[in-house]
């Protein structure tokens, strides 16, 4: 059994366990759905759920109540180093 | 290896992989294995494959919490439900194997005004579609579950709760292995250890799949995997309203008295129930984050533990003996999704986030009408896949209990 110590570097706070942040998700409609009802129903209710490494968001709650973005894999859950950051403004 | 185990293990394997057969199931837990059983003993097709990347059982359908229940929140539901529900108490007799099924009755609490609310709804959407739920007060539950503490350690009191008595468990595996035996008994091919890296196609169509054990055609394909059918379905272009996420588990040392029923609480997010061997099992809610991971985690024992105890203090003086992860496909609606996909010849059973194990004889023996006959069964028409697109989706997030 793997035991999971998950951990977020924050650009503001630091190395902070994962439960102090919300996951936010960056919605991503594929460029070949083209048909705008079809792309409406993507936006609703699709998911991509990517197997691999994500492009995601999370909110600092429980710390400088800050959005970040960064890189996780979700088959391991690992976050390469340096991949977190505050979107450009 | 008791003399029940040997009794139990008669699964023949196939020593060949056929270049193609009428219907290809991807996935072999609780509900590709079942397709199949259903497929062989009611429609008399047996030219079927089940390809299952690790072992039988070895993915979700051996990683829940084996609760089984009806008590769901919108129609449809309940009758899906209901109706398995019905199958399971007489799998043992149809399949001949002890699945140690155990009807228990299962409480769901209320900590607040709005959730005596919402179980008082349940109980009347039940009953008046075929299942069994009553509303019972404070006095009543601590009869059927004298261990709860009705404070809930002065900040989770109980207020009332949903009383389910056809709420029952069964052993997961014994189910996984009872239809693979008798889908393998009637020439049904399982093939272990091979993995789908692809589908065959003959323009839309899908014509069979690509494996590690070569190709394999397929008149129809099922997909009946957990966890990594948008993977696969990406594959064909198919986009599915489905998030993988994990969810944990653990059971305690065993608990020298019987605990009778199941007690699930939505507002603390958490169920309890009592195995076969005495232990105490504890499930909690999917990890926010989506992730195919099987790692457990620290945290997740703690807040579990916490919130478990609040409402069984008795579990204080229990010791955590394993803990584990499952992989969850939550559909956008909290409800499963069977049938067509719009790509010709290939069907999809998905959906199954935390409500999969108690689906298992219905989800079945539906999609093998569906594949047998080309229509899709009224009891699960509800839950197509075109449902998105026409604007009739089947919410039910709080019959889920653990999202």
């Amino acid at each position: 059994m793997t035991v999971r110590r998950l951990r977020i570097q924050c650009p503001h706070c630091g190395v902070r366990a994962i439960e102090e942040f919300l996951h936010g998700e960056i919605p991503t409609i594929p460029e070949r759905v083209v048909d705008p009802d079809a792309r409406d129903l993507d936006r609703a209710f699709m998911h991509t759920n990517a197997e691999g490494l994500v492009t995601e968001r999370w909110f600092h709650a429980m710390g400088c109540r800050r959005w970040l973005t960064l890189t996780r894999d979700t088959r391991t859950n690992d976050i390469p180093e340096r991949t977190t950051s505050y979107p450009p403004s | 290896m008791n003399e029940f185990v040997e009794r139990l293990v008669d699964l023949r394997w196939p020593d060949h992989v056929r270049p193609s057969y009428d219907v290809v199931i991807i996935g072999g837990g609780g509900h590709g294995l079942a397709t199949a059983y259903y497929l062989a003993t009611r429609h008399g097709i047996t030219n079927v494959a089940v390809i299952e990347k690790g072992y039988i059982g070895s993915g979700n359908s051996g990683r829940n919490t084996t609760i089984i229940r009806a008590n769901y929140g919108i129609p449809e539901a309940v009758r899906f439900y209901q109706h398995s529900l019905e199958m399971y108490g007489q799998l043992e007799q149809e399949t001949g194997r002890d699945l140690m099924h155990a009807t228990k009755g299962l409480l769901w609490i209320a900590h607040s005004e709005a959730g005596v609310r919402q179980e008082r709804a349940r109980a009347e959407i039940n009953t008046a579609f075929g299942s069994r739920t009553e509303y019972v007060d404070v006095k009543t539950i601590s009869e059927i579950c004298p261990q709860l503490d009705m404070t809930g350690q002065g900040v989770w009191p109980i207020y009332g709760a949903s009383y389910h008595p056809a709420g029952a468990s069964a052993r997961h595996d014994r189910v996984v292995w009872a239809y693979a035996e008798g889908a393998m008994r009637l020439g049904v091919h399982v093939h272990q250890r091979t993995t789908v890296t692809g589908f065959l196609r003959d323009g839309d169509r899908v014509t069979g799949v690509q494996t590690t054990a070569g190709p394999i055609g397929g008149g129809l394909v099922v997909s009946a995997v957990g966890g990594h059918v948008t993977t696969l379905a990406s594959m064909v272009g198919l986009r599915l309203p489905i998030r993988t996420h994990q969810l944990q588990a653990f059971v305690t040392n065993r608990y020298a008295q019987a605990f009778g029923p199941i007690v699930a609480s939505s507002g603390l997010g958490v169920y309890v129930s009592q195995t076969a061997k005495g232990e105490m099992l504890v499930g909690a809610e999917v990890d926010r984050a989506p992730a195919y991971a099987y790692d457990s985690g620290h945290s997740f024992l703690r807040s579990c533990a916490f919130r478990s105890i609040a409402l069984l203090p008795f579990l204080r003086d229990l010791r955590v003996l394993r803990q584990w992860t499952g992989v969850c496909d939550m559909s956008t609606d909290y409800s499963p999704v069977m049938g067509f996909t719009g790509v010709p010849n290939l069907l999809v059973t998905t959906g199954w986030g935390t409500w999969g194990f108690k689906a298992i004889p219905a989800g079945g023996e539906q999609m093998a009408a569906l594949i047998a006959t080309g229509r899709t069964p009224p009891l699960i028409a509800p839950f197509a896949l075109e449902r998105f697109a026409n604007d009739r989706t089947m919410a039910d997030r709080g019959s889920a209990g653990t999202h």
